[in-house]
């Protein structure tokens, strides 16, 4: 048994058929083909799969698609215009050496576009706390700690100039 | 694809959702925030035919005051407990604990009433339940009932509730004037299980005498574990140091059962469960007068 959805998904509206047991993850990278969201742990752990469920960071692979019927969903694919002009915090990112391997990422700028929102100048205990939920494996957090700082500094700027 | 088929029912109204629950309490299961349930689904160690998906039923995210007491919808979010200003003048340690629970992409999902429901004897807020005379409103197609917390919580992952019931409503009386608290948690990492956890509630009268004090437990027994003895070894009592020493001591030796698990041995927990008690039980006694 299928059920007809409609999700907004970086401001564009998909209508798919989905099977009620088809996670939120798996449709978007399945059937929406955007594989930016990342899978790791698929219980809910490794905070890989990070989206922002009506603007709020959620984990994808603990919600069903069809839970998403008429919500607005934001994946890591909505941040940049294109590939010369990143996102402040991904570009802070990329200056800071804030990634290895890459594959937490996703989930990492999910969940903090909603912290620097909610929190523009935090310390650094505060963004250690934020990023409890997401592992990495690669970086030990400290170049990922750093980029946070200097996407708060950017953001700050963009704000006051 | 990860869970097992099943069907999916999405009510928009309590009436349509305990009519559904009335018809297939057998089979079905509720879906609240699905931080516990999507889980246990994923590695098929639940595998429900039925979900009834509890998240657009309508008048269940409230948090209001009426007289003495809060009353909290079941389906508010733990990231709605968090930053109520309500919850953080009228029970402190209620504000005080939401922040341990998990990490905020869990907080902004996981529910109050999914949580207490699921019964996890590791979870923080079933214990917070007992440990704040809460008492719970259960409703089903024949009428409503109000269970306390002292009774809801029957065992591991079980409850008082029967199969065609929901929860629908938490009652939390404010916390009592002079009355100081503190919650501590050790865990393995910020947002995992804790190892041990304890939530402790102090009432002093004007001379500094303990009129009623509350000692409630994580992680160490079937359910949530209340240190009645201990607590009741204050009362009456100036909660000086060696009073503390002795009540942690009763607490952690006789009163809680913790199982161990592979982070920790049960010794380990019983020596967590002394050293947060002494702690907690200093915090609580000098916070007395700084609520609200």
């Amino acid at each position: 048994m299928t059920v007809s959805i409609t999700v907004t998904v970086n401001e564009q509206e998909y209508t798919r058929e989905v099977e009620p047991r088809l996670l939120l993850s798996d449709f978007l990278r399945h059937e929406l083909g955007l594989t930016g969201t990342h899978v790791g742990c698929e219980h809910g752990v490794c905070g890989a799969c990070t989206i922002l469920f009506d603007g709020e960071s959620m984990r994808s692979c603990l919600i069903f698609a069809v839970q998403a019927d008429g919500h607005s969903i934001a994946t890591v694919e909505g941040l940049a215009k294109d590939k010369d002009n990143l996102s402040p915090l991904q570009q802070s990112f990329w200056e800071t050496h804030g990634l290895q391997c890459g594959y937490c990422t996703p989930g990492i700028l999910m969940t903090l576009i909603p912290f620097l929102k909610q929190n523009p100048n935090p310390s650094e205990d505060e963004i250690r706390h934020a990023l409890s939920g997401n592992l990495c494996r690669c970086t030990g957090y400290q170049h990922i700690v750093d980029a946070v700082k200097l996407a708060a500094e950017k953001m700050m700027d963009v704000n006051s100039g | 694809m990860k869970p097992a088929p099943f069907e999916y029912h999405a009510p928009t109204s309590l009436e349509e959702a305990l009519g559904l629950m009335n018809q297939h309490a057998d089979e079905a299961k509720l879906l609240a925030g699905g931080q516990s349930l999507v889980p246990a689904m994923n590695f098929r160690v639940v595998q429900p035919s039925m979900l009834i998906d509890l998240n657009r039923v309508q008048g269940l995210s409230h948090i209001c005051a009426d007289g003495n007491v809060l009353r909290i919808g079941a389906m508010a979010r733990e990231r709605q407990l968090e930053f109520d200003t309500l919850i953080e003048t009228r029970t402190p340690l209620l504000h005080e604990a939401v922040p341990f629970i998990a990490h905020p992409q869990i907080r902004n999902r996981g529910t109050i009433g999914g949580s207490i429901v699921n019964a996890d004897p590791a979870a923080e807020l079933p214990m917070l339940m007992f440990a704040l005379d809460a008492r719970l409103k259960a409703q089903s197609v024949s009428g409503e009932r109000w269970i306390d917390a002292q009774d809801f919580f029957a065992g591991m992952f079980t409850t008082a509730l029967v199969p065609n019931e929901i929860l629908v409503e938490i009652e939390l009386p404010f916390m009592p004037p002079r009355t100081g608290w503190s919650f501590m948690e050790v865990a393995p990492r910020t947002g995992d299980y804790a190892l041990m956890g304890v939530a402790a509630l102090v009432t002093l009268d004007e001379n500094g005498k303990c009129t009623r004090a509350k000692l409630v437990y994580l992680n160490a027994g079937d359910g949530p574990v209340d240190a009645k003895e201990a607590a009741q070894s204050l009362t009456g009592e100036q909660v000086n140091d060696a009073r503390i020493q002795s009540a942690a001591a009763m607490a952690s030796e006789k009163e809680i059962s913790p199982f161990g698990n592979v982070h920790t041995s049960p010794e380990f927990q019983r020596h967590l469960a002394k050293v947060l008690t002494i702690r907690a039980l200093k915090q609580a006694t000098q916070r007395v007068g700084e609520m609200q």
